[in-house]
């Protein structure tokens, strides 16, 4: 596994697990600064419970987390909430608070951290809906807009404290074409133009292989290989090709885990 | 047989490993009431939402309550000739029992409900999570302000309930039965103590507030953030508040007659 400076987070050993469901057995993952890094994988591998442990919503059994050198599963409450500072989250769902208007949720978290007189906050709102395109739409409540307009304003949103991180879950998930175009060229430009650092979760992998830097593929609870886009679609990794290639049957199974087919068929 | 044994330990360890939990989140929760002392903005806005919305079920049920006291109080007093005491008899009906639990008992089911299913859907929608992933502790930002609110709120409705219902007793006693008027008043003046009657009423109002909100707000947070676990967590709280106020004032009745 690579390892060097330049990575902002650092993942070892990361083994969880839910009950008797094990998610992840033994993750490494780097995440370098300043680049898009895309998580892939198959449904239900814990691509977004993965999001949730570099947050700090949920804690590992065991491994470690780094951001910025610093341990996150160790952290206490409030140092967690101000590390959170640097971090923007993007929800599959948007998460937008649905008793504000659009305006008001990207005020919220300037409202809630920063001192910042009305007439500022007003400014940087607007400039933020200025870049996803939504200035127009202000004054829109969360239940009035369309799902890809709802994940822009969740971006803008995230990216209202300027942070040094964004968390992308499942940003292009039951988008139409066009919205589905807008989020990538967002996703690309603002890591650009605001030097962040971007991680996308994701199964769409065309739109994903389009503008990551360096891609991970997680199955079945562990990394099953990683590299540039280019690396990972000239893979020869049967678990690659199964996933990059769409195969319905491979390392991942076609059938979920059951007793044999005749042996069924026979019982009583 | 041991499969039983094992049913009733596991059964015990999760309801002491939930009360726990509860405790904890209970302790957290009143810790972030400090928070909210620079905002006393957020505690006015869920008061309105949990206090004022509830205000006209909240009278319209203490007339009627007054009113069917009024009319039992005197078909009952007229066969001694006491019937000018139905003053008293309405006032500490509703001051020592019938204003704290039945406006209790109407709040968990108007305010209380609505806060469990507000709360359990900004789970369901990732709205908590946005928050906490926007460095705003929902414990501070979302479960402080509405208990608060609710602990406020309560004693406020009691009184109302309370003072309708004496105005509910007066119609029927006084403008439809022919209790006298003087009488009325005067012996709910003389009879009426404000330690034991007041006060307690009062006492019972504030720990009211505190259970029947903080079902609410904990079954919310806690809730399995699907369509399913938000409606059984909705049953739970009225059902659970039902019982934990009936339960509760026969705990704090007997405590204060003792």
């Amino acid at each position: 596994m690579p390892d060097n400076e330049d990575n902002l987070v650092k993942i070892r050993g990361l083994h969880f697990a839910r009950g008797s469901s094990k998610i992840f057995t033994g993750v490494d993952i780097d995440i370098p600064g300043g680049k898009i890094t895309a998580i892939m994988g198959p449904s239900g591998t814990g691509k977004t419970t993965l999001l949730k442990l570099i947050g700090g919503q949920i804690k590992p059994q065991q491994g470690t987390i780094h951001f910025h050198g610093e341990n996150i599963p160790s952290m206490r409450t409030r140092k967690l909430y101000e590390v959170r500072k640097k971090m923007g989250m993007l929800f599959q769902s948007g998460a937008l608070l649905t008793d504000m208007s659009v305006y008001d949720n990207i005020a919220f978290p300037l409202r809630e951290h920063t001192q910042l007189p009305e007439v500022m906050i007003r400014d940087l709102v607007i400039m933020k809906l200025q870049a996803v395109g939504l200035r127009g739409a202000r004054h829109l409540m969360p239940s009035e807009l369309s799902g890809g307009m709802a994940r822009r304003a969740a971006l803008a949103r995230a990216i209202a404290l300027d942070p040094e991180m964004i968390l992308y879950d499942e940003p292009f998930t039951g988008q139409d074409p066009i919205s589905m175009g807008v989020l990538v060229q967002l996703i690309r430009s603002m890591n650009k133009a605001l030097g962040l650092t971007s991680v996308i979760v994701s199964h769409d992998i065309e739109e994903t292989m389009a503008i990551a830097d360096k891609v991970y593929i997680i199955s079945q609870g562990k990394v099953v290989g990683h590299g540039s886009p280019d690396e990972i679609d000239k893979s020869d990794s049967p678990w690659i090709n199964q996933f990059v290639h769409g195969e319905a049957d491979g390392p991942v199974p076609f059938h979920y885990q059951a007793v044999p087919y005749k042996e069924d068929l026979l019982a009583q | 047989m041991f499969d039983w044994f094992a049913k009733i330990g596991r059964s015990s360890i999760d309801f002491f490993a939930r009360f726990g939990r509860e405790m904890i989140l209970f302790i957290q929760t009143v810790i972030g009431f400090a928070s909210l002392i620079p905002r006393p903005g957020l505690i006015i806005a869920q008061m309105y939402s949990v206090g004022v919305r509830s205000m006209l079920i909240i009278l319209v049920s203490g007339f009627f309550v007054g009113m069917v006291l009024g009319l039992q109080g005197y078909n009952t007093l007229v066969d001694f000739g006491a019937e000018e005491s139905l003053g008293v008899v309405v006032a500490l009906s509703l001051v020592r029992e019938l204003g704290p639990v039945v406006t209790a008992l109407l709040y968990a089911g108007r305010a209380g409900s609505a806060l469990m299913a507000e709360i359990g859907l900004m789970k369901a929608t990732e709205q908590l999570s946005g928050l906490e992933m926007m460095a705003v502790n929902p414990v501070n930002r979302i479960l402080a302000p509405r208990l608060l609110a609710g602990i406020i709120s309560m004693p406020l409705l009691v009184a109302m309930f309370s003072a309708v219902g004496v105005f509910g007793g007066y119609l029927v006693g006084v403008d439809m039965l022919g209790v006298d008027s003087g009488a009325y008043w005067s012996q709910m003046q003389a009879k009426v103590d404000y330690n034991d009657d007041i006060v307690n009423g009062v006492i019972k109002s504030f720990a009211f507030g505190i259970v029947t909100t903080w079902i609410a707000v904990y079954e919310g947070y806690s809730c399995i953030p699907t369509s399913e676990g938000v409606s059984r967590a909705t049953t739970r709280t009225v059902v659970y508040s039902a019982l934990t106020v009936l339960g509760l004032d026969f705990l704090l009745t007997a405590l204060m007659l003792d």
